[in-house]
Formats: structure tokens, sequence, C-alpha cells
């Protein structure tokens, strides 16, 4: 089967404007990532550049949110979609909405560098901002890879990732809990800290729902607010 | 149903069976009004319908989708044994009307097709006033009653969303109406004679999109009354109006399902295909 499954409409201009949205997704899905990568950077390599090229793009996120709602709009309009198609449509305009709040994550984590370069605050607990940053960002990745391969498994796999970063934060903010208590001063350094590993955990929930929106497309099952274990036996059954 | 076998009982079939058997969906909280089973239908050597199986709720509407020549019409008019019109016409199989088997030999053909009624796809009002076209049925019924008439037919009408547009000029011809008013005189004509079932052939499809959806609007008022049945080519209409969709192809009920079901997850690609615009 063709991994989109969007062509072979008798209507060619439909099949045009499927493969559109869905590569434009792909696009956007490219430059979130981008602002991702460079707002880790800045932040563990202490680059300002970097978070501010960060703040500079975020706009252009919002545009493409916009613009591929436009087509969808359009596309739904114009060709009444069923089937395949309507979850494609479905899955795209929910996908957009995710991606764009990964941007305003990376965002805000650009900006929480950008402080704590100017405060510069003690850097030993970037280690495990670090390790966790670099964990959503490869779920990101993947949850891009999954909807660009329209890959169920590799979705499920991607999925199953997320708790991960949920302890991960959990563990982070136990370490930046004793940080505090050890010096006070520390207090308004590390509260920003919080901040950017509270956007990292969000970060990986929206690629979670990225990847049930991948396996609502392919499986036509919507495996939103289930357990890993429930959503593998939906795909799974039949 | 193409994997049902053939040894269905072909006499007083099991409806519940017959669900059994399907098993794709849930049916079971609905009463039924028509069961087909193992049916096919030659037109001489050509066989039009194979070996079709399944069961239509009362009370709801049912669509049957499919592209030209997949035997959808040809199934809607077995129901009231259009078919019967055209002599190479022959049928194997059952189509129980109720629990009762139209096709044997002792049953009443006007009086089947008085309790299944059929619009068809043009408007075929007769050359007489919107008054008599209504009253037609009922007057061959031997009903003389001014009264029982007056009535029945301003009741059909309004049944029909066609009584306020006429309500002034009962007597003049019907032919002076617009399609889409002589489309909904025709479902008033055939509700006059209290039908269970109305089959619809394809009932919009010469209209303009506001009559269209005046016809969609009226189906959906009147499945709380009667059991419909319509044919389109009109997928979107499909997917709004009904509550069951069948999509036919060559002859064989290739889905049956709730209309939800159907036009976001089909289970089978033809179907899919079909429906997404894929089919060449």
């Amino acid at each position: 089967m063709n991994v989109g499954t969007v062509s072979q409409h008798i209507s060619k201009q439909f099949d045009n404007e499927l493969e559109n949205i869905r590569e434009r997704v792909l696009v956007m899905g490219g430059l979130v990532e981008q602002q991702l990568f460079n707002a880790l950077k800045a932040l563990t390599e202490s680059e300002v550049e970097f978070a501010e090229g960060v703040i500079k793009k975020e706009p252009e996120v919002n545009r493409l949110e916009v613009s591929i709602d436009e087509d969808c709009t359009k596309i739904l309009a114009k060709r009444q979609p069923a089937a395949r198609d309507l979850r494609l449509v479905m899955a795209v305009i929910k996908t957009i909405t995710d991606l764009e709040r990964v941007g305003d994550e990376a965002e805000k984590v650009a900006k929480m560098a950008i402080d704590l370069i100017e405060k510069q605050g003690p850097k030993s607990y970037y280690v495990g901002i670090n390790a966790m940053g670099n964990h959503v960002r490869n779920m990101v990745h993947d949850a891009l890879d999954a909807f660009a391969r329209m890959d169920t498994k590799a979705a499920l796999r991607v999925a199953g990732e997320e708790p991960k970063s949920d302890e991960m934060y959990v563990a982070i903010l136990r370490q930046l809990i004793t940080y505090m208590m050890e010096d006070p001063r520390n207090i308004t350094g590390t509260i920003d800290v919080v901040w950017t590993a509270r956007a990292l955990e969000r970060i990986g929930d929206h690629a979670r729902n990225i990847c049930e929106y991948v396996i609502y497309f392919v499986e036509g099952k919507d495996v939103r607010h289930i357990s890993i274990e429930q959503m593998e036996k939906e795909v799974n059954a039949d | 149903m193409t994997d049902v076998e053939n040894d269905t009982p072909t006499h007083a079939m099991d409806l519940r069976s017959v669900i059994r058997q399907e098993n794709r969906f849930n049916l079971a909280d609905e009463k039924l009004c028509i069961g087909v089973s193992g049916f096919n239908l030659y037109y001489g050597d050509k066989q039009a319908l194979k070996n079709v199986t399944m069961t239509i709720p009362e009370k709801r509407v049912t669509a049957f989708i499919g592209p030209s020549g997949c035997g959808k019409s040809t199934l809607l008019r077995c129901f009231n044994r259009m078919n019967d019109l055209i002599d190479s016409v022959r049928v194997e199989g059952t189509i129980c009307l109720h629990e009762q088997d139209i096709n044997v030999k002792d049953v009443n053909v006007s009086e089947l097709r008085r309790r299944v009624g059929m619009v068809f796809q043009k408007p075929n009002p007769f050359p007489k006033s919107i008054y008599e076209n209504v009253a037609y049925g009922l007057r061959i019924q031997g009903i003389k009653s001014r009264r029982t008439l007056d009535s029945a037919v301003e009741k059909s009408l309004k049944s029909a969303a066609l009584w306020d547009e006429v309500k002034d000029r009962l007597h003049d011809n019907a032919l002076g109406l617009s399609g889409g008013q002589q489309q909904r005189l025709v479902i008033a004509r055939a509700i006059a004679i209290e039908p269970e079932v109305l089959l619809l052939d394809e009932p919009a499809s010469a209209l303009d999109p506001i009559s269209t959806l005046k016809i969609e609007e009226l189906i959906y008022e009147l499945k709380s009354n009667y059991t419909i049945v319509i044919v389109t080519h009109n997928m979107q209409q499909a997917a709004r109006v009904s509550d069951y969709t069948a999509y036919m192809y060559l002859g064989e009920m290739i889905e049956y399902s709730d209309t939800n079901t159907l036009f976001t997850n089909p289970k089978k690609k033809m179907t899919e295909d079909y429906i997404t615009g894929r089919y060449g």
C-alpha cells in the first residue's frame, strides 16, 4: 500500500490537495523540531543567539498552523472527504494544533534560557534537563516520522515513551527541591528550571497526542485518554 | 452478504438468525421490517443480484449506494415486486415483509404495493388536480366520503411538507407545480394510503439543491412513521439522511453497516475506495 495512501483518486486535484497538507505538516514539524533543538542548545550551552533565534522564528510556526488549517477547511468545504480521507484531514487539523503548542513550549524554554544565562546560576542540574530535553526531542522527531510513514507500530512505540518523560519530570523536580532547600538563594533561578522541565514534560504529551492521531488515521480507532496497554490492545485487535 | 452460505432456508426464515449470520453491527435493538435471504435475481441469463442477505429495520432510513448497474435499484424494486413487470426476470431466495414471504403465489400483489409504496427519480404526478392526485389511491380503495378524503389529503400534504404551498390551489393541475413540489406531491400520494414502507429510488436526483434539502428534511420527518429505503447516487445524501447504509457492487452486497461507521471507517477496501472517490 502506498505510504500516505492519498493517491489514486479519480480527481487528481484532490490527491494533490491531500498530499499537499500532509507535506506541509511535515514542513511545520521540521521547523518545530528545529526550534526545540535550538532552545535546548541555548539552555545547555548558554548560547543566547540560539534562544533569540527561537523567539524570532516562533511567529512562523503560528503562520504555518493558520495556513494549513485554512487548507483543511477548503478541502472539507469543497470535497466532503469520507473515510480515510476524512480521517487524514481530521488528523492533520489536530496534529498542527499540537505542533503549534510544541512551538510555544520551545519558545518558553528559549526565554527561560536567556533568563538563566543572565543570572549565571549553577549549572549542575542541567544534566537532568539535558537528558529530558533529548528524550522529548526524540519523541517529537519519532512522532513526526510515524506521521510521515503512517506507521502505527512506530506511533505506539513513541506513545509508550511518554510515561518516561513524566518520570523524568518528577525526578528533576525532586532534585530541584533539594537545591532550593540547601540554599534559599537558589530559589529564583531554580524556579525557572522547574518551568523549563514543565515545558518539556508538556512537549512529551503533545508528541504522544500526535501518535494517537496517526493511529486514528490508519486504524480508524480513537485511542485518546486510555493507557498505553489499552492502546496496544486496541491497535492489535482484529 | 457474500460470505453467507447458500443453505439458508427459503421459507419462514428466521430473521434473527439472519442477523446472527451478518454479525456486522448491532441491529439487534431494532425491530425488523424486511428480511432478505440468499436472494438471487436474473434478467434472462444475466445475474443481477447475487446471494443478497440483509435485514432492513423498521422506522429507520436504509440507503443503498453503489455504482451504476450494481443492482441497488433492482433490489429496491424487489421489495414491492415491481420486477414482476419485466418478463425475463427470475428470482431465487426469500424476501419477507415482516414474517410474510412476498414471493409466494398467494400474495396479493396490489395489497403488497399498497403496503410498500414507491417514489421514482422523476416526479410522475397524474395529469389531474393536486387534490385528486393525493386522493387517487383512496378512491381506488373505494373510499367516497368527502370528509374522509379531505382530511386524508390534508394530512398527507402536511406530512409531505407541501400543504402550506398548495392549500389555496388544491384543485389546480398538479403539472403546474415545480419539480420539487411535484416530487413532494408524489410522496404525499404514496403516503396517503398509509403504507408501511416507502421505497425511494433516487428521489432527489432530478431536483435543485434547495428542493433536495426539503426532500431530505421530509425523509427525516417521515421515518418516525415509515420504514424508508432509499437508493441514491449522492453519497453525501446517503450519509446525511440514512441510519444504515449498504454498499453494493456488481449485484453483491459488499458492506452493510450503520451509516456513521460506513462513512468514517468502512471495513472493506472496496467500500472505502467507492466512498472516497477512488473507484475507477
